[in-house]
């Protein structure tokens, strides 16, 4: 919150790493903007897994650490 | 079908689970499954490449062919990351079932016993399917089983080492203990290893690195169908004990020249 007076974007953590974005958006505009098929993965915030119901809903903020998961080869 | 296995709510007609793991190629890997006619592979959990997206899905590949995904909590060294992993996978995969892992040595990656007793309560509270990758010890298997695991797949040997079953008769005595389904996970080289499990009676085998690692995946994927199959033949039409001495397989009486 107390970054809220920034001029540039708002900074989240996405997987690990510092990420910028113009402003807080919902999961499902971070999904767009990443060109991911929210089908074909999982989503948590804050350590809360983000049901796909709720991909509107939930708004991405300043200083969010987001995990974007999906399945790879494994045993 | 009688003789199909049975875990939790599904039936499986094949034996035999395969990982998607180590594959030179995806066209390799469909392959290789096709071939091995797993009804069941396994998939990990990992962080979308938010760089490069041409990599494109796993699940694309594997959706086609109308196979059950188990994924698993590979990778994971507390009870903590498993049970998040799980939560993760259940939403990316829209199913309750997991292949859980936790593991407690880097060199060995043998799995956690107590941390993984811990996680399985835990997702079996959470109403998942828990299919708990574990040291090949009856006490151990028993204590999750207790617990609610859904099958117990006890190590043949180090995953990924090739080795075969390094304790058969504790596979033996943990197939006696359990009312669950015992699947062999991790530890196969060859055929010969699949057929011994499960010649012991296990259930099912649960096999990546000895396929996808072979020269000829899809060929070692059907050398590990048949495997499995015979080892089940097998079992289930009694092996005769073994003996020190030999005993002839032709009449005694009536030998020319005697």
């Amino acid at each position: 919150m107390h970054n809220a007076q920034r001029e540039s974007g708002v900074e989240i953590r996405l997987n690990g790493d510092a990420y910028e974005l113009p402003e807080s958006l919902s999961v499902r505009v971070l999904l767009d903007r990443l060109e991911i098929d929210p089908r074909r993965v999982a989503v948590e915030v804050n350590l809360t897994v983000i049901k796909r119901g709720q991909y509107d809903t939930t708004i991405v903020r300043e200083g969010d650490e987001v995990e974007i998961v999906n399945f790879v080869g494994g045993g | 079908m009688p003789n199909d296995l049975q875990i939790a709510d599904r039936a499986f007609s094949s034996r035999l689970i395969i990982g998607t793991g180590k594959y030179a190629s995806l066209d390799l890997m469909v392959r290789a499954i096709e071939a091995s006619q797993a009804e069941m592979v396994t998939v990990a959990v990992r962080r979308v490449n938010v760089q490069d997206r041409s990599e494109g899905s796993l699940l694309d590949h594997l959706e086609a062919s109308h196979l059950a995904i188990l994924p698993n909590t590979a990778g994971c060294y507390t009870a903590t990351d498993a049970v998040r992993t799980a939560h993760l996978a259940r939403e990316a995969g829209l199913s309750n079932w997991i292949k859980l892992e936790v593991i407690g040595d880097e060199r060995t990656l043998y799995p956690d016993n107590e941390a993984l007793l811990e996680a399985t309560r835990v997702l079996v509270a959470d109403g998942f399917v828990v299919l708990p990758y574990t040291n090949d010890d009856p006490v151990a298997c028993r204590k999750l089983e207790d617990a609610g695991a859904a099958a117990v797949m006890p190590l043949g040997a180090p995953i990924g080492s090739g080795l075969g079953i390094q304790n058969p008769n504790n596979i033996r005595i943990i197939k006696e203990f359990a009312s669950v389904p015992v699947i062999v996970d991790a530890g196969v080289g060859t055929a010969s290893d699949a057929a011994v499990a499960m010649e012991l009676g296990a259930d099912a085998v649960l096999m990546n690195t000895a396929i996808a690692a072979a020269t000829d995946p899809p060929a070692m994927a059907r050398a590990m169908k048949l495997a499995v199959e015979a080892g089940r033949l097998a079992h289930l039409a009694g092996r005769i004990p073994r003996k020190a001495y030999a005993t002839a397989s032709s009449p005694l009486e009536g030998v020319v020249g005697r």
